[in-house]
């Protein structure tokens, strides 16, 4: 069936609400308001304001509460408005969430799940435009999902739902409207597995989140003259799938990861020194990059899209690679 | 600005009184065992010393059931010790060694016994209020009527998640017991250098909380005043803010050259110390003899004693289990990898 990103979120958070009276969802707006992008639209109506729960605006203290909560038996689903505003409950996800298990000798569990939207892309500017994610995948001790799909953001919450351990989810803004056909029976999805989602011989790309769809419209583009691109969606940043990577790589012979964070200490140099470290002799050309400019996101349209990866600059990028091999 | 105190004679009851003074003397012991051991490089790391403020934990645990929660510092022996964890389980975590509370995953700062819903020592300053209002949230909507103690510092009224934590608990009514231990020093920064104003008990009103500020010096006083306060939580009034004004005697911790503090006002509170003041009160009362003081001390040596040696003995985590309990491992075993 068809549905929208939003309405995927939305389906599964009804269905963990209903289905597990252990779960609750809180954070800002996520009640009256009905969430600050719509997603939980209706679930204070149906579910009630004991667990749907507006926050006051205490990021640290919500978040914390989550894990609290889940210390004390819950299942939290804790919404933070944007990956910006989470950088102020930062303290309680690395010094806490991710720490807890190990810190208490493997006594405690923090079966958390902190959904949160990233990236660019909507004019926002320096302070709700930036993808963060990968440096919440640097931290042991949690788990770092990006779904991409609208099927995804509907089964990947499911399966953040069965963990036993902190789980982000990184609900990319751009993908909310978008329409996509899901399952009708919802299954959690494997977390930890990236999937092929277009196949090609010529060259790996790899990415998540909100520049997958950038990258298919460049391998559809690059398609017409004779360039077979393999896209690549991570779909978990932590653990990584870095078997499907390596295969991928060993098939086609040259990489190029697309990421929307800035380059300098990103996730796509992650991916690229796991390529570089364990896959060097398969590659046919250096491994590039096509990265977030390195700069706080600017608000105006044409600086912001050229501050972003777009179909044209990955392209390019992929075009320059194959033609050189 | 007054705080309670008890009256001599109030609540003295002869098993009750050498309890109360057990306790005190037991962490007290413990504390100078611990730092007797750091001198000799048995204990590394921080090392932050309780002694001195013992009438705090003595006296708010009293308050406290089995079925209720606690979160703590990092200067959280006393904490942990008044709880009922073992002493030899303390000793060989601050050894580091794999009979500790947290398989010397935690040292010092970090103890944890889920089975008595001791969920920690926080050593960021304020992070573990959030989790106090939590755990509180989880009692609360399971319909638990348990309490969640949550003790922190006055350094820690300077952070933003104490003010967050307090408005939360407030706002949602929780079971939250807000335990300030105000030895008046923020590591070395005096209240009055870190507080425009300095009342902490005054600042709950901001929050609608009740709250209470208490001798913590006195057993007896902070015992009652916990009481009073836990009893108000438990019949749902939401949290309170209980200011137990006390101090430590020591450094902040084994590294601290107390650069920020004449001896003076230190000799001046140890003129109060709790566990002389309370044995004078029951030596008064004719509840303490020579015979009794001697035997706590006695078999409070013999628990450390024996704490010591089961951490000298305890084993070492093995290496090759550095990486082990990152994540849960599920008995089904259907976790995903690292």
């Amino acid at each position: 069936m068809k549905m929208t990103y939003r309405e995927a979120v939305r389906a599964g958070l009804r269905a963990a609400l209903r289905s597990d009276p252990l779960v609750f969802l809180m954070g800002e707006d996520v009640g009256r308001y009905g969430g600050a992008f719509a997603v939980s639209h209706g679930l204070l109506e149906e579910f009630g304001p004991e667990r749907v729960r507006d926050t006051p605006l205490s990021e640290s203290a919500f978040v914390g509460a989550g894990i609290g909560a889940a210390l004390g038996g819950l299942r939290p689903i804790v919404e933070v408005m944007t990956v910006n505003f989470s950088l102020l409950a930062l303290d309680q996800v690395v010094n806490n969430a991710a720490v807890l298990h190990h810190m208490s000798g493997g006594q405690l569990s923090v079966p958390l799940v902190v959904r949160m939207a990233t990236g660019g892309g909507r004019q926002l500017a320096a302070q709700h435009s930036h993808s963060l994610e990968g440096w919440y995948a640097h931290v042991p001790g949690i788990k770092v999902l990006a779904p991409a799909t609208v099927a995804d953001a509907r089964d990947m919450l499911l399966a953040a739902l069965l963990e036993p351990d902190p789980v982000f989810i990184f609900e990319h803004a751009t993908l909310y409207p978008l329409e996509g056909e899901v399952p009708t029976e919802a299954t959690p999805a494997t977390i930890g597995r990236a999937e092929v989602r277009r196949a090609g011989r010529d060259v790996s790309v790899i990415t998540y989140g909100g520049a997958l769809s950038k990258a298919l419209a460049a391998a559809a583009q690059l398609a017409q003259e004779g360039i077979e691109a393999e896209v690549i969606d991570l779909r978990t940043l932590r653990p990584l799938d870095v078997p499907t990577i390596l295969a991928s790589v060993a098939r086609t012979r040259r990489a190029v990861v697309v990421d929307e964070a800035w380059r300098t200490g990103s996730f796509a140099a992650e991916i690229s020194a796991r390529i570089a470290e364990e896959a060097f002799y398969d590659l046919d050309a250096p491994v590039a990059r096509v990265c977030g400019a390195e700069v706080p996101m600017p608000y105006a349209r044409h600086l912001e899209e050229a501050a972003l990866p777009q179909p044209a600059t990955i392209a390019a990028t992929v075009r320059k690679m194959v033609r050189r091999g | 600005m007054t705080t309670t105190s008890s009256e001599p004679g109030t609540d003295l009851e002869s098993t009750h009184g050498l309890a109360l003074l057990s306790e005190m003397v037991r962490i007290r012991r413990f504390e100078e065992k611990a730092a007797e051991l750091y001198s000799l490089g048995k204990i590394r790391g921080f090392l932050h010393l309780y002694i001195g403020e013992e009438a705090v934990a003595v006296g708010a645990l009293q308050a406290l059931g089995p079925d209720d929660a606690i979160v703590s510092t990092y200067r959280e022996h006393g904490h942990a010790l008044a709880r009922g964890m073992p002493a030899d389980s303390l000793m060989a975590e601050l050894y580091g060694k794999a009979n500790g509370c947290s398989r010397g995953r935690g040292g010092s700062m970090h103890f944890f016994d889920v089975g008595r819903r001791f969920y920690g020592g926080y050593a960021i300053v304020a992070g573990g209020l959030p989790i106090a209002v939590g755990l509180a949230l989880a009692d609360h909507l399971q319909q638990r009527a348990s309490v969640t103690a949550c003790f922190f510092g006055d350094g820690a009224v300077a952070e933003g998640e104490f003010h967050e934590s307090m408005n939360l608990a407030a706002l949602w009514k929780l079971p939250v017991l807000f335990l300030c231990e105000n030895n008046l020093y923020a590591m070395g920064t005096a209240l009055a250098r870190h507080q425009a104003a300095t009342d902490i008990r005054a600042k709950a009103a901001a929050y609608g909380m009740a709250a209470e500020a208490v001798d913590g010096m006195d057993v007896l006083a902070v015992e009652a005043a916990a009481r009073r306060a836990v009893d108000q939580v438990r019949a749902g009034g939401g949290p309170f803010l209980l200011e137990a004004r006390t101090y430590r005697y020591r450094a902040h911790s084994m590294a601290d050259p107390e650069l920020y503090r004449s001896k003076s006002e230190v000799e001046s509170w140890k003129q109060r110390d709790p566990i002389a003041t309370l044995a004078a009160r029951l030596r008064a009362a004719d509840l303490l003899a020579d015979a009794d003081m001697a035997a706590i001390e006695a078999t409070v040596a013999g628990e450390i004693a024996a704490a010591v040696a089961a951490a000298e003995a305890g084993p070492w985590e093995p290496v090759d289990g550095l990486t082990s309990d990152v994540h849960t491992v599920r008995a089904t075993g259907a976790g995903t990898p690292a």
